[in-house]
C-alpha cells in the first residue's frame, strides 16, 4: 500500500523523481494536505460537480476524494450543499456536469438502487427503516435471500446475526421488531443494511444527532471496525470535536464549492476550519440599520417558555420596530421555539404575551388575532397552497376581512394582492398564476406578503431565505428592514450566521434548547457566534 | 382588463377545472350519440327526447344532492363512507308514526336534523377524535344502518303524507320538482364553494392543512362543519328518496356512498383534497344516470351496466393522472417532430 508505484496511479499524481515519499503524490487544485495519513487507494473522486435547481446553484464545483479505509469528514454550514452532495452520491440527484469516478471507473447512478448495487450506502438522518418489520427484514429489505420465490428466513436471520456481530452488536435479535429498538439500535440496523449490500462506502449524515452522548463512543467504535475492513466512510457532522476524534481527513464546502480538501482532521486549527466555512465569496447586501434603532414599546414578551425535549426556560422580548435574530443549529430547538410562540405547538411551561396580554397557549388563531404572523421553515409543506393562484395564497390569512356576510370579494383580494406583489417586486406580477410556477424567492415573498395585509405587528420568520437565490435574498432583507421601519417587530430564525448578524438589531444564540447568549448584533462577529453555536458540544464532549 | 373580468365569472379562477368539465361534456355527448345510434327510432321523437332528459335528471337528483356534500368533504381532505346509511337513517326516522304525526314540515325538519347531527358526529370523530376519515365514517356507516333497522324494526315504513309523496310526483312548468331541488342544491353548493369564505377555507384545509392552520384557520372546526354539510345533504336526499318510494326502510340508498365518491372523482375532484368542482361532480352524476338510461332504453341488464361504470371510473382516474396538459405537450412535440 505504501509503495510509490501504487501511489502514482492516482490521476493527480505527478510521480516526481523522489516519489518514494507518497506525500508528494497528492497534489490537487486546492488546499490539500499530504495524504500519507491515509494508506488506502482512492475509491471515490468527484471533479467539478455542479448541480442546479431552479433559482439555486446547490453544487457549484465540488471536489472530493475518498480513500478506502478512511473516515472522510464533510464540513459546511447549512446550505453549503452537503445534503445535495450526499444525494448525488446516493443516486437521488444526477449532477448537471462534472465527473464522478467510483473505484476507478466513471460512474453515474440513475437511481438509489444503482448506487446501492455499486456499493454506496447512505444512512440518512431520518432513518429510512420500516418500523413494523423485523431487524433482519429491514437489513435485507429489497434483496432478501430467496429460493424459488420464497424468502429463506433462516438464512436471512443467520446472515443478519453475522453482520450484527461484525458491528459488535450480536446481542440484537434479528427477529426483533425495529419499532421496539432505541434510536441507537435503529442506526445499527441501518448500518447492517449497508453491510448486507457489501457497501464499500458508507455515507453517514449527522449520525450522532439522534444519539445520546455515551452512545456516540459506541458509534465511533463501529466506524473504526468498518474502516479496518477497508470500508470508506463519509462522515457529516456539525460537531467539530467528533470530527477531530473519528475523522482522518476533512473536506470543507461553502456555497456549493469545495473550499478546502483533504485537511488533516486532527491537526487543522479550528480557526482555519471555521474560516473556510465562512469566508464568503458571495457578499450579501444587508440594508443599513437605522440610526435610532429599537426605541419602540415592548411588543412580545416570552417568559420561561419550555417544551420538554425541545427547548427549556427561554425568555426573550421583541420591541416594535426591532429585528431580533435567533442563531442556532438544526436541532437547537429554534423552529420549535418559534412555532410555540406562535401557538402552533403547546408550551409545557412559560407564557407568551403580546403587548402585555397573555396569549392562549396552543392557539394559532389567538396569536394571529393578537397581530402575529409567521413564515414557517418549510415553505411548500407549511405555508403554500401550491396549485392555487398567487392572490389566494397572499390573502390566505385575511380573505375573511374582504368578505361581506361570508361572501368573498375576489376583485378586492386580487387588487390587494397585486398591491403587495408590487411592493415586494414579485416576478412575474400576475396574481392569477399558480404559486407553483414561482421561483423559491418569489414564493417566499408570497408567504411574507401574506402578513403585510391586515395589521400584523409581529412577524416570525423561520429560515426566510432557505432556497432563495442571491438577488431575491437582498430584496427580502430590504423588505424585512422596511417592515421594521414601519414599526413591525421581527423575530428571525436562521442557521446562516451572517444573515442573523447582518439583519438583526439584537442576536440571541440558542444551543441545545437553551439561550446561551444575548447581545446587540454589532457586538458579535461570525466566528464568535459559530463558536457559541457549535462549541457547546465540544465542551460537553470534553466533560464526558 | 374588462374582458378579463367578464371571462373570469364563468371560468372562476380554475381554468383547468373548466377545461376538464368540457371533457366531461364531451363524454356526455358521446353517450348521447351512442343512444341515437342504437335507438334512432326513439330519438326521432322530440317529445320522447325531452321526457328522456327529464328522466335522466330525475334519476340523477337524489345521488346528485348527496354528491354535492361529498364533494365538499373530499375537497376538504376527507371522505364520507356513511352517506348511504345517513340517508337511510334520516328516511326511517322521518317516517316513523310519531314523526308523521307532525305533518310534512315535521318530517322534513326531522330528516334534515338527523342528517346534520350524524354528519357533525362524523366531523367530531375525525377532527377532535383524530380518527382517520375512512375509519370514522365506515363505523358510522355500520352504526347508522343498525340504528335505522332498530327504529324501523326491519319493516318498510309507508309514508302516508300526501305532501311528502307529492315531492316526487309534482311537476312545475313541465319539470319535476326533484330536478328543481337538485338544481337548487347544486347552485347553492357552487356559490358556497366558489364565492364564500367557507369555500375558501375548504380548499385551504384540504389543499394544505398545515398551511391553513398556520394562517390562522381553525382546521378542526371547519372539518366538523364539512361533515355536517354532507350529513345535511343526506337529509335532503332522504326526503327526496322517501317521496319517490312513498316509504322508507333501513336498506334504502344502498351503496350511494360509492356512487357519490365515483361521481366526484370522475368530476375531477382530487381524492387527496384541495381541488374539485361542483359542476364536475354534477356532470359525473349525470354521466352515470345517462349510462343507466342507455342500458334501460336498449333493454340490457344492470350487470353489464355496472361493469361499464367500473371501467369509466378507472378511465377517468387514468385521464386525471396523465393530465390534459401533458397530453397536449405530447401532441405538440409530436407535431414538431413530424413537421
Amino acid at each position: 500500500m505504501t509503495e510509490p508505484a501504487d501511489a502514482a496511479t492516482g490521476p493527480l499524481a505527478e510521480a516526481p523523481a523522489d516519489a518514494a515519499d507518497p506525500a508528494h503524490t497528492a497534489t490537487g487544485p486546492l488546499v490539500e494536505a499530504p495524504a500519507d495519513a491515509v494508506p488506502g487507494e482512492v475509491v471515490l473522486r468527484l471533479t467539478d460537480v455542479v448541480k442546479t435547481f431552479p433559482g439555486v446553484r446547490a453544487l457549484d464545483g465540488v471536489q472530493l476524494e475518498v480513500r478506502a479505509g478512511e473516515v472522510h469528514c464533510l464540513l459546511g454550514q447549512n446550505g453549503a450543499g452537503k445534503s445535495t452532495l450526499i444525494k448525488v452520491l446516493a443516486g437521488v440527484h444526477r449532477p448537471d456536469s462534472g465527473q464522478v469516478e467510483w473505484r476507478g471507473q466513471p460512474a453515474e447512478f440513475a437511481n438509489p438502487q444503482a448506487a446501492m448495487r455499486a456499493g454506496i450506502a447512505t444512512i440518512y438522518q431520518e432513518l429510512d427503516l420500516v418500523e413494523d418489520l423485523s431487524v433482519a427484514e429491514n437489513a435485507f429489505l429489497g434483496h432478501e435471500p430467496r429460493r424459488a420465490g420464497f424468502v429463506r428466513r433462516g438464512r436471512m436471520a443467520s446472515r443478519t446475526r453475522e453482520i450484527l456481530g461484525r458491528l459488535g452488536h450480536g446481542e440484537i435479535p434479528p427477529g426483533r421488531m425495529v419499532r421496539a429498538l432505541p434510536a441507537a439500535g435503529k442506526q445499527i440496523v441501518s448500518m447492517a443494511r449497508a453491510l448486507s449490500h457489501e457497501a464499500r462506502l458508507i455515507i453517514m449524515d449527522e449520525p450522532s444527532a439522534v444519539l445520546a452522548h455515551d452512545e456516540v463512543g459506541n458509534l465511533f467504535r463501529i466506524i473504526r471496525e468498518l474502516t479496518a475492513q477497508g470500508i470508506a466512510v463519509i462522515y457529516i457532522s456539525h460537531r467539530l470535536e467528533e470530527i477531530r476524534e473519528i475523522g482522518d481527513r476533512v473536506t470543507v464546502l461553502k456555497d456549493g464549492r469545495t473550499t478546502a480538501a483533504n485537511l488533516p482532521a486532527r491537526d487543522t486549527p479550528t480557526r482555519d476550519l471555521v474560516a473556510r466555512m465562512t469566508g464568503r465569496t458571495i457578499e450579501y447586501v444587508f440594508p443599513d440599520r437605522p440610526a435610532d434603532s429599537g426605541a419602540g414599546a415592548e411588543l412580545l414578551r416570552v417568559d420561561g417558555l419550555s417544551r420538554s425535549g425541545e427547548f427549556a426556560d427561554v425568555s426573550l422580548s421583541v420591541r416594535a420596530g426591532e429585528i431580533v435574530g435567533i442563531a442556532g443549529l438544526v436541532g437547537s430547538g429554534r423552529s420549535e421555539l418559534l412555532e410555540t410562540i406562535y401557538g402552533a405547538r403547546r408550551a409545557h411551561a412559560g407564557t407568551v404575551r403580546m403587548a402585555g396580554r397573555a396569549l392562549r397557549p396552543g392557539s394559532v388563531g389567538a396569536a394571529v388575532r393578537a397581530g402575529m404572523g409567521m413564515a414557517p421553515e418549510e415553505r411548500k409543506s407549511q405555508a403554500l397552497l401550491l396549485g392555487e393562484p398567487i392572490y389566494r395564497n397572499v390573502t390566505l390569512a385575511t380573505f375573511g376581512r374582504y368578505a361581506r356576510l361570508g361572501f368573498t370579494d375576489a376583485g378586492r383580494e386580487r387588487a390587494e394582492a397585486d398591491r403587495i406583489a408590487g411592493s415586494l417586486e414579485l416576478r412575474p406580477r400576475d396574481v392569477r398564476r399558480p404559486v407553483r410556477t414561482l421561483s423559491g424567492g418569489n414564493q417566499q415573498k408570497v408567504v411574507v406578503g401574506r402578513w403585510l395585509l391586515g395589521d400584523t405587528r409581529l412577524l416570525l420568520l423561520d429560515e426566510p431565505t432557505r432556497g432563495v437565490d442571491v438577488g431575491a435574498r437582498a430584496e427580502l432583507y430590504q423588505v424585512i428592514r422596511e417592515l421594521a421601519a414601519r414599526g413591525v417587530g421581527v423575530l428571525l430564525v436562521s442557521s446562516e450566521v451572517p444573515e442573523v448578524l447582518g439583519l438583526a438589531d439584537r442576536v440571541l444564540v440558542l444551543r441545545e434548547g437553551r439561550m446561551v447568549r444575548e447581545a446587540p448584533a454589532d457586538e458579535l462577529d461570525e466566528n464568535t457566534v459559530l463558536d457559541l453555536v457549535m462549541a457547546g458540544s465540544l465542551m460537553e464532549g470534553a466533560a464526558a | 382588463m374588462s374582458e378579463r373580468c367578464r371571462l373570469s365569472w364563468w371560468r372562476g379562477d380554475g381554468g383547468e377545472g373548466a377545461r376538464r368539465n368540457l371533457g366531461l361534456i364531451g363524454v356526455l355527448v358521446v353517450l348521447i350519440l351512442i343512444g341515437i345510434a342504437t335507438r334512432p327510432d326513439l330519438y326521432g321523437d322530440s317529445g320522447w327526447v325531452w321526457n328522456n332528459i327529464l328522466t335522466i335528471l330525475k334519476l340523477a337528483s337524489v345521488v346528485g344532492v348527496v354528491t354535492v356534500g361529498m364533494t365538499f368533504v373530499i375537497i376538504g381532505g376527507g371522505i364520507d363512507l356513511s352517506v348511504g346509511a345517513i340517508v337511510a337513517l334520516a328516511g326511517v326516522w322521518c317516517t316513523t308514526l310519531a314523526t308523521q304525526g307532525y305533518g310534512a314540515g315535521g318530517m322534513i325538519f326531522t330528516a334534515l336534523v338527523v342528517g346534520l347531527c350524524v354528519g357533525l358526529v362524523n366531523g367530531l370523530l375525525v377532527s377532535y377524535g383524530r380518527l382517520v376519515p375512512f375509519i370514522a365514517t365506515l363505523a358510522m356507516m355500520v352504526a347508522a344502518r343498525g340504528l335505522a333497522a332498530q327504529i324501523s324494526g326491519k319493516q318498510t315504513q309507508v309514508s302516508d303524507n300526501a305532501a311528502i309523496n307529492g315531492i316526487a310526483s309534482t311537476d312545475l312548468l313541465g319539470i319535476p320538482l326533484l330536478v328543481y331541488i337538485l338544481a337548487t342544491v347544486v347552485v347553492a353548493g357552487w356559490v358556497l364553494l366558489n364565492r364564500t369564505t367557507f369555500g375558501r377555507r375548504t380548499v385551504a384545509v384540504g389543499g394544505n392543512p398545515e398551511a391553513a392552520r398556520l394562517a390562522g384557520i381553525d382546521v378542526r372546526r371547519h372539518t366538523v362543519l364539512l361533515y355536517g354539510l354532507s350529513g345535511l345533504c343526506c337529509g335532503i336526499a332522504a326526503v327526496m328518496l322517501t317521496a319517490q318510494a312513498t316509504s322508507a326502510q333501513a336498506e334504502m340508498a344502498n351503496l350511494y356512498e360509492l356512487d357519490a365518491i365515483a361521481a366526484a372523482i370522475i368530476g375531477g375532484t382530487l381524492l387527496s383534497g384541495g381541488r374539485g368542482t361542483i359542476v364536475g361532480s354534477l356532470l359525473g352524476v349525470v354521466i352515470f344516470s345517462t349510462i343507466t338510461n342507455l342500458f334501460a332504453i336498449n333493454g340490457l341488464s344492470t350487470e353489464a351496466q355496472n361493469m361499464v361504470k367500473g371501467g369509466i371510473i378507472v378511465a377517468a382516474v387514468l385521464v386525471q393522472q396523465f393530465q390534459f396538459r401533458s397530453l397536449a405537450q405530447f401532441l405538440s412535440r409530436n407535431r414538431l417532430s413530424t413537421g
